[in-house]
């Protein structure tokens, strides 16, 4: 890879991303600066800064992954994506808003007076920004490997770093500004190269990709392993192979072979499990079948193509896509980061605005992380045996654009991914650290700034240590465990006066346990087979209507608990439009004087 | 809220009216100060305009999982629909790559609409409690809406 210009690209992005961040500082004097941008954010903008926060490393990257290895069934996370903004704006936007909560604590506390329900939910936002920070951070590091060569923690921590130096150094208002510019910069990374990608294929005769066939390598390839990597053979074949491969060693041959100039020395693969250590360079004659990473089936154009096909070894896929659209549907409202965001909006009104303007956005950018994934399989089809289908939007555009027009377009998608890692890691870094300073630091801007390290740290640690699951599943679980905590409290709490603060922490307990085990446990032991497997990966489908039951159920059972008065004053601040309530309720108490944990 | 038909009208009116007796009219203060005078007006009022909302809502995201909730429905009823071509692509790509994004914006553009309609008549209905200002094409909106909804109240 062109190292020099993927290092530029990514100091472009840092240089940029910080020199804002800067420039925000100057600007932010007020505690709220730092919270909340002082409420002064043009629609347009807002909705740039929502939608590039909003596009992490799972949709640049993750999607054209998912849809390159598993088919046609993984759209349903950018359609679950989007269509989680609409959810968001049906049933939440304006009065969130208009409720004057800045974080989901806040909500918490302002709708149940309950300071243990604050408790529970501040933890549960530590624990869904940090699920979600952990796969911004290996995507960084895979970036940063595949581009320079670095080892994979180098890229997590040259994020994890600039990204908390930001958030401590301006806050909000810099953030709002770095984010709006991200946007654009992600939507110009993708679509620029998607152009000439699609110019290739159809330059290339275009290759059919719904055949019969599963993925050859369309022309001699060699496949440079940066870590140890065990693949099926389903034909046996002969290889040229450098490095160390199924416990030997290979030595570079003088004389480079005459068919693919290969150095490697030949060796016969069988039908099976093959291992090959990292540094190893495995050269495959044109034509032959693409051996998969373990746990990959290789799938036919056609059983990839096709809805519901189970392609590349997925358990029940019709169970799997419906957890996926309701896990993005309902969890998106109840992703930290996003729901500081609206605070920026100056009304409800404002809000809602916002949130149409967010969606065509996103609609915008959506449309074109899979044509990467389908034409990844005709020109990369060598991550299918890597298993880093997640590169493909990284690798692809040099693939397929010899010399310096394809290195500029490699440097563009780093710069985009790069931004994307940014963009998403700074705006859960602030909503963290605002519920950290909040809650435990009293809430002044040198708190805010100590709680920023606080929430970048931890997620560091995991991303380095662990290996991790594909970016977009990963996430997927992140939002899983969402819309099994906050969902049920940002509905009912909104649209029904019977909620109580008993049943409120009940059902984030059930809901957010339940989904955080399911986590854990697909973490720790990986991808697997059958029924257990599915409701494991893909939780939502049970833990959403659990913690809906337990939260309306333990609020019937403690019905006596509700204040009517208290309800009332919530009912009407969050629906009445603000014209109308601004004069009979004072303003919401501005974030410089913290809401205290009262209790009642 | 309940705008509402000819027949009976609508109960909250009778709520609001000490209020037209008011020397020099509306104003959102005076409105507002109604409002922290009598929480129990606030009420009536909060519960009105969140039955409004909710149902708008409810509706489009009844539509929203009919419509998007439908199609893997429909690719597992129906097999064809996997392998079915459009234009020379694949349908299932087709919706779920390009199809259901104008989908997703059409709903939320007809969503704010609506919202910022029910709180537009919420806010005539507080200016002038004794005639009904909302046109009849924005009554429209709330026409099916039952009377019986504010009896409800008087339990709560």
């Amino acid at each position: 890879m062109n190292q020099s210009l993927g290092i530029a690209a990514l100091v472009v992005v840092l240089a940029a991303t910080i020199g804002v961040g800067v420039y925000g500082l100057r600007l932010s004097r007020a505690t709220s600066d730092f919270y909340v941008a002082s409420r002064e954010v043009s629609p347009l903008w807002n909705a740039s800064a929502i939608s590039g926060e909003y596009l992490s490393a799972a949709s640049f990257l993750g999607v054209a992954g998912l849809v390159m290895a598993y088919g046609v069934d993984m759209l349903a996370y950018p359609v679950g994506y989007a269509a989680g903004y609409l959810v968001l704006l049906l049933l939440v936007a304006a009065p969130l808003r208009r409720s004057g909560a800045y974080t989901l604590p806040d909500f918490a506390e302002e709708r149940l007076g309950s300071a243990a329900v604050r408790r529970v939910a501040s933890v549960l936002v530590a624990v869904i920004a940090w699920l979600y920070l952990v796969p911004q951070l290996q995507g960084a590091g895979l970036t940063l490997q595949t581009v320079t060569g670095a080892p994979r923690w180098a890229g997590a921590v040259v994020v994890a770093g600039a990204v908390v130096g930001v958030s401590a150094a301006g806050g909000m208002r810099s953030v709002t500004l770095v984010q709006g510019l991200h946007f654009w910069l992600k939507l110009t990374a993708i679509a620029v190269p998607a152009v000439f990608l699609v110019l290739a294929w159809r330059s290339a005769g275009s290759p059919a990709l719904t055949g019969d066939d599963v993925p050859r390598f369309p022309h001699a390839t060699v496949v440079a392993l940066d870590q140890r990597t065990t693949f099926d053979v389903t034909a046996p074949l002969t290889i040229r192979a450098t490095g160390e491969l199924d416990g030997r060693s290979y030595a570079a041959t003088a004389v480079p072979s005459r068919r693919d100039g290969s150095t490697g020395v030949p060796v016969r693969l069988g039908r099976g499990e093959h291992t090959a250590a990292a540094g190893a360079r495995l050269a495959f004659p044109k034509g032959a079948a693409v051996p998969h990473r373990k746990g990959l089936r290789p799938a036919t154009g056609a059983a990839w193509a096709r809805p519901l096909s189970g392609a590349g070894g997925r358990a029940h896929p019709l169970y799997a896509v419906y957890s996926i659209l309701l896990a993005t549907f309902l969890g998106t409202m109840g992703l930290p980061h996003v729901l500081v965001r609206f605070y920026t909006n100056p009304d409800g009104r404002a809000a809602r605005r916002t949130t149409v303007l967010v969606l065509v956005l996103l609609s915008v950018f959506y449309l074109l992380p899979p044509v990467y994934g389908a034409l990844g399989r005709v020109f990369a089809p060598q991550l299918l045996l890597t298993g880093q289908t997640d590169t493909a939007v990284l690798v692809l555009p040099q693939i397929t654009q010899a010399g310096e027009a394809g290195r500029l377009l490699a440097a563009l998608a780093t710069a985009g991914a790069f931004a994307a890692f940014v963009s998403t890691a700074s705006g859960l870094t602030v909503s963290v650290a605002a519920v950290v300073s909040q809650d435990l630091l009293k809430g002044s801007a040198r708190g805010f700034r100590l709680a920023s390290l606080v929430a970048g740290v931890p997620p560091l640690v995991m991303a380095t240590t662990t290996a991790g699951l594909p970016v977009a599943d990963a996430i997927g679980l992140a939002f899983a465990v969402a819309a099994s905590s906050f969902c049920p409290l940002l509905v009912l709490g909104i649209w029904w006066r019977g909620l109580t603060d008993r049943g409120a922490l009940a059902g984030l307990v059930a809901g957010g346990g339940l989904a955080a085990v399911a986590v854990v446990v697909t973490s720790v032991r990986g991808p697997g087979h059958g029924w257990s497997a599915a409701l494991l990966e893909e939780p939502a489908a049970w833990t959403v209507p659990i913690a809906f039951a337990v939260m309306a159920i333990g609020s019937l059972l403690t019905r006596h608990r509700i204040s009517d008065a208290a309800v009332d004053r919530v009912m009407v601040r969050m629906h009445l439009p603000e014209e109308v309530t601004a004069q009979a309720y004072p303003p919401v108490p501005q974030v410089d004087v913290p809401p205290q944990t009262t209790g009642g | 809220m309940t705008g509402g038909g000819q027949p009976a009208p609508p109960r909250r009116v009778a709520v609001t009216a000490p209020r037209r007796k008011r020397a020099g009219g509306w104003s959102a203060r005076a409105a507002a100060a109604d409002l922290h005078a009598q929480p129990r007006l606030a009420q009536v009022y909060a519960r009105a305009i969140i039955r409004d909302q909710l149902r708008l809502a409810l509706g489009v995201l009844a539509a929203l999982v009919v419509v998007l909730g439908g199609v893997p429905a429909a690719f597992a009823l129906v097999p064809a629909l996997r392998t079915a071509e459009l234009l020379g692509f694949r349908l299932p790509w087709i919706i779920l790559g390009f199809v259901a994004y104008p989908v997703l914006v059409a709903a939320a553009v007809l969503h704010v609409r609506h919202a910022e309609r029910v709180e537009r008549d919420f806010t005539d209905l507080l200016r002038s409690p004794a005639e009904d200002p909302t046109a009849p094409a924005e009554r429209a909106v709330h026409a099916e809406r039952p009377e019986q909804g504010v009896d409800g109240e008087e339990s709560g």
